[in-house]
Order: structure tokens, then C-alpha cells, then sequence
């Protein structure tokens, strides 16, 4: 099976060949409340299944923390 | 006299706006919330882990206390960043509130004056009520304003420091000649320094680290709460103009002893 490696919050994350925002979401281990960008776009929630992703791109997932 | 608190037409129940961050625990936070009952509190958005900070209580505390989010644009440093975090923001807090932070200088956490009006205004136009964390230059504001900025959000010193307003003049000149409502955001270390934006006919004052470093910060977020609305009803009131010379409050006529000493 063929791979992609890509990175998710800075840190390198192997994906199978096909994988969509939504796969990298659910290995991040997160859980809701969180916001993506791919490549400093952002993409909406409803989008993540239909967001094919690419070797070399880069995925932000970013959750609510304090903040003054 | 209709005393509300309008920016951009929604009516916010405090002009004290407080910061979430550094707080001894999320307790705490919660408790100078109870005290203070702030008109809006800000959050932001990072890396997280799994189980990280918006999994301790944090983001059920600001969902259960009723106080409406300002999400932040902290730490971004140019125009796409904040766009991109903006919508993030806005998705995740689900509000179109957004206080803009963007930085030009990670020493003094200075605002990049030279792109901040083109930032907010592109955010303007994607919906974003935008309350732009600025200088106390009057002619960044005055463009700020021009571009459609309901409020702005002068530094009365540099974030964190807890110095109090630095440049009253500047301050008090941006009062005079803008006609919007003006925050002060970020910068104040005392009670008083937040009383004495507001008599100065201030709005509001944003503040984050004057009550989480406190050695009790429920007690100083009440402090504060009082303060902002002490300088507020004395702005109101209408201070006496200050003279030189001294002239007795008490009455002259019908003194006793009058010239015999």
C-alpha cells in the first residue's frame, strides 16, 4: 500500500495514499472542539471527508485554550 | 442619559473585558469571573495534545459561565495567518467576534502598524466585528476607523508589563478626536490606572495579566470591575476643572477669632 507523509502540527504524520483531512483528524487523537487549516487555509468541518491531502502538506489542527 | 455599552450594535453587560490566561487554575479563573462579571472574555487557539488544556475544564467553564467569547489572533505575524486563524476562531468559538492581534515586533509585542488597517479590513468584509488591538497612535486609529472599525483598542503599555498608561497625552488625544468607542487593551497593573483611562471617557479596558498574577485574583477582578465603573460614573459626573490656588471649602463669612490673632 502505497503512503504519504505529510505534517500535522509541525510533526511528520504517514498517511495511506488517499487520505482525506478527516483520516489526519482522527489520528491526531483529538477530540472536538479543534479548527483545521491545510496549508494556511482553513478548511471548514463539513469539508474534512471531501479534503483529499497530498504528500508535503501541512496540516494545522488547533483547539480552544486560554488566551488574554 | 442611555448609559449602554454598544459595540457594533450588541450590547455588552460590562465595559471590564477580561483575559483567561495565567491564571493559578482553571478554579480560579472561574471565581474571578463570579466576581467580576466581565462583558466579554478572551480565549485563543493552539496546538493541542490530546487531552490538553481545552479538556481541564477550561472549555466547558467558558461555555457555562454566559459570558460572550472574544477569540484573539495572538501570536500571528502577517495578514494570511490572521485571516486563516480568524476563521478558525470564528468556526470553533462560533461567533463572528474578533479582538485582532497582529504582531510586529516579538519584543515589545508591539501591533504591526503598517499592516493592521489592510488586515482589518479584509476581515471586515468576511464578516468579522473587529476589535483591533493597536498603538496609541492617533492616525492608525483614525484609519482603522475609516476602514470600518466599530471600536478600537489602543495599548496603554506594552502587554504584560502592568505599567499603566505610558503616554497619557496620546491616550487622551485619541479620545478627544475619535468619535467611536475606545478600549483600552492591554498594559494596566493596577485599579487605579483603569479608573483613570475611564474617567478619561475610555469605554472599557481589557486586561488579562493585573488580576491573573494577583495574589488573590477573584479579589482583584472585583477591584478592577469597581474601578472601571467608578471612572466610568465619574466620567459621566463631570470632573472640576484643576486651579492653582487654594480657595476654601469651607465658608470665609462668620469666621470666629476673624483677625484677632
Amino acid at each position: 500500500m502505497s503512503t504519504i507523509t505529510l505534517t500535522l502540527n509541525g510533526q511528520p504524520l504517514t498517511l495511506p495514499a488517499g487520505a482525506t483531512l478527516a483520516d489526519a483528524a482522527q489520528a491526531s487523537g483529538l477530540r472536538p472542539p479543534f479548527a483545521a487549516a491545510l496549508n494556511l487555509q482553513f478548511v471548514p468541518r463539513t469539508q474534512y471527508p471531501n479534503t483529499l491531502l497530498h504528500a508535503g502538506d501541512e496540516i494545522e489542527l488547533i483547539a480552544p485554550v486560554t488566551g488574554g | 442619559m442611555n448609559d449602554d455599552f454598544l459595540l457594533y450594535g450588541e450590547r455588552l453587560k460590562s465595559r471590564l473585558l477580561l483575559g483567561t490566561s495565567r491564571y493559578p487554575s482553571p478554579a480560579v479563573l472561574a471565581q474571578a469571573i463570579e466576581r467580576s462579571r466581565p462583558g466579554m472574555l478572551t480565549a485563543s487557539l493552539r496546538r493541542q495534545t490530546a487531552g490538553g488544556e481545552s479538556h481541564n475544564g477550561f472549555w466547558d467553564l467558558l461555555r457555562g459561565c454566559g459570558v460572550p467569547v472574544l477569540p484573539n489572533t495572538a501570536g500571528c505575524h502577517s495578514i494570511r495567518e490572521v485571516l486563516t486563524t480568524a476563521e478558525m476562531a470564528r468556526e470553533v468559538f462560533e461567533t463572528d467576534w474578533l479582538k485582532l492581534e497582529l504582531i510586529g515586533d516579538d519584543y515589545t509585542l508591539q501591533p504591526d502598524t503598517l499592516n493592521l488597517v489592510a488586515c482589518a479590513e479584509q476581515l471586515l468584509r468576511m464578516g468579522f466585528k473587529v476589535l483591533p488591538y493597536s498603538t496609541d497612535d492617533l492616525v492608525l486609529c483614525q484609519r482603522l476607523v475609516d476602514v470600518g472599525c466599530q471600536a478600537v483598542m489602543p495599548w496603554a503599555a506594552p502587554i504584560g508589563t502592568g505599567k499603566g498608561p505610558v503616554n497619557p497625552h496620546a491616550l487622551r488625544t485619541l479620545r478627544e478626536r475619535l468619535p467611536v468607542p475606545l478600549i483600552v487593551d492591554a498594559g494596566l497593573g493596577l485599579p487605579s490606572h483603569a479608573c483613570q483611562v475611564m474617567e478619561w471617557g475610555y469605554d472599557g479596558v481589557l486586561l488579562n495579566t493585573a488580576v491573573a498574577l494577583a495574589q488573590d485574583p477573584p479579589a482583584m477582578a472585583e477591584a478592577f470591575a469597581d474601578a472601571v465603573r467608578a471612572g466610568h460614573n465619574a466620567h459621566r459626573a463631570g470632573a472640576m476643572q484643576a486651579q492653582d490656588v487654594a480657595q476654601p471649602s469651607t465658608p470665609v463669612l462668620g469666621t470666629p477669632f476673624w483677625h484677632q490673632s
